[in-house]
């Protein structure tokens, strides 16, 4: 019998990666877009939320535009 | 338009109505995730779900290829009603699995089906083992484990990238993400699935002699395929959705965002190379795989043992009910009649028994939380929630459903 490992291979490969890459980017543009909770006092409770700052912001966009990117390729590549 | 028997026509309406159990029964892939945790109401979700599916069964023929000439022999003299038998097969075993809300692989179903009547009715030299093996099994096998591993890294990865974020602050963002990756997994079901009807429907063609061999699918069954698998997916098959939801484990939107990012990529990448994969069994294995990626996160095995058995019964079962459907239906027209007329009542007999205990949009989310131990859902201390029991399957874990055909 004539198995394929290659093929098998490479969709578990490019799989995984492009999973952990897409989530973990995703994740990245979330976190730099929400509020941030500074530490409290000395008691221990939180402090103030603060807006994310302009660089978070754009990062943020920048991560985005990517997930964006890879998905699009992602359909192109299926209607090709 | 091509000269049509009748039973060339029957065998098209029964491929329809597969790939609309098809949709219902695959719903709970893309959107189980997106409703369990509200970030879609129910019947938006299944609204969005069924337009994508419509998209992207017109994107791509690649897995069609596959169905008509890789596990059948088209050569070797079957006709149009071994695939009508096979697809019996494949519907009354969907329902049946539909009945007892597990998620089961509808593709399965249809192999199952189609090998089970082959090998009734040509014999052994009619499918290719090589084949079944290769681009059957093994992914079976390969696929729900690859996703499971993906989501349960991706999981890890994204709660340690916002641990530092409350889950408040990052609601908004992971819904957004959700939502998106649902409708890739929507997307993908509709290039991987709805190619599978349009396969079968093709190879019926083919073979009763209306198509030369390995042609492409003509656009009327592309696009009465797309329907069939859009429509079943707008019905939205509820009481799976149940189960994958919540039933398996509970799924906070990080875990839910990272298991359909990682069934989304699984099926498109295997799209892509002409692997006709379980959507489900990829699914369910993306599910499970997020909830052992969390710190502390419980998966109810029992349950998931229990779909695992309707994933190594769904091929054989299948395949004994088209078996049985073939050798009426070889018998002349009265056995093909014979089989329609089963068929028919077994749908409505499972239709009937699934209103008694009905599961809607209303009610999908009403489950038990997942607990330490592995309880079933029944007799919820908690009165504000309806306990309700994900019925054990009456019928899977047998050798053979309770034969109604």
């Amino acid at each position: 019998m004539d198995i394929d490992w290659a093929a098998l291979g490479e969709v578990f490969g490019v799989s995984l990666v492009m999973t952990v890459a897409l989530v973990g980017l995703f994740t990245v543009g979330i976190v730099g877009l929400s509020p941030k909770t500074e530490p409290g006092g000395p008691d221990g409770s939180a402090g103030p939320e603060t807006a994310p700052s302009a660089l978070a912001r754009t990062g943020a966009y920048v991560c985005f535009t990517l997930c964006a990117a890879a998905v699009a390729y992602g359909i192109y590549l299926i209607v090709k | 338009m091509e000269h049509l028997t009748l039973i060339i026509g029957v065998v098209v309406v029964t491929a329809l109505v597969f790939d609309f159990t098809n949709g219902f029964h695959d719903t709970a892939n893309a959107m189980a995730t997106t409703i369990s945790t509200g970030a879609l109401k129910p019947k938006t979700a299944v609204a969005m779900s069924a337009v994508l599916n419509l998209v992207g069964a017109f994107l791509s023929v690649e897995v069609a290829k596959t169905i008509s000439g890789g596990i059948i022999d088209e050569g070797s003299g079957i006709q149009p009603e071994v695939i009508f038998a096979g697809l019996v097969g494949a519907i009354v075993w969907n329902l049946l699995t539909w009945l007892a809300g597990l998620p089961s692989s509808s593709s399965h179903a249809l192999f199952g089906g189609l090998i089970g009547a082959t090998l009734v009715s040509v014999g052994w030299n009619g499918v290719h083992m090589d084949a079944i093996v290769m681009k059957v099994l093994i992914p079976a096998i390969a696929a729900p484990l690859v996703a499971g591993i993906a989501a349960a890294a991706a999981t890890r990865l994204t709660y340690r990238l916002a641990a530092r974020r409350s889950a408040d602050q990052t609601a908004k963002g992971y819904r957004a993400g959700q939502i998106t990756s649902g409708a890739l997994v929507s997307l993908a079901h509709g290039t991987n699935d709805a190619q599978k009807t349009m396969g079968v429907i093709t190879l019926a063609l083919i073979t009763g002699g209306s198509l030369a061999p390995n042609s492409d699918p003509p656009t009327w069954v592309i696009v009465s395929a797309a329907l069939a698998i859009a429509l079943g997916t707008y019905l939205g098959g509820w009481r799976i959705i149940r189960t994958m939801g919540k039933g398996l484990t509970d799924i906070q939107p990080p875990q839910g965002f990272s298991a359909q990012t990682s069934s989304a990529t699984v099926i498109l990448a295997s799209s892509h190379l002409g692997f006709a994969l379980s959507t489900t069994q990829v699914c369910s294995g993306s599910i499970m795989g997020s909830g052992v990626g969390k710190k502390g996160g419980v998966v109810r095995w029992s349950t998931a043992g229990r779909m695992v058995a309707a994933w190594g019964l769904t091929l054989p079962a299948a395949g004994l009910i088209a078996g049985a459907a073939a050798f009426l239906a070889d018998q002349g027209s009265w056995g093909v009649v014979t089989v329609a007329i089963l068929g028919v009542a077994a749908c409505a007999t499972i239709w009937a028994a699934s209103r008694r205990d009905r599961v809607d949009h209303s009610n999908v989310n009403d489950v038990d939380p997942v607990t330490g131990q592995a309880v079933a859902a029944e007799g919820g201390a908690d009165g504000a929630v309806e306990p309700v029991s994900i019925p054990a399957p009456r019928t899977a874990t047998g050798p053979a459903p309770q034969a109604t055909v």
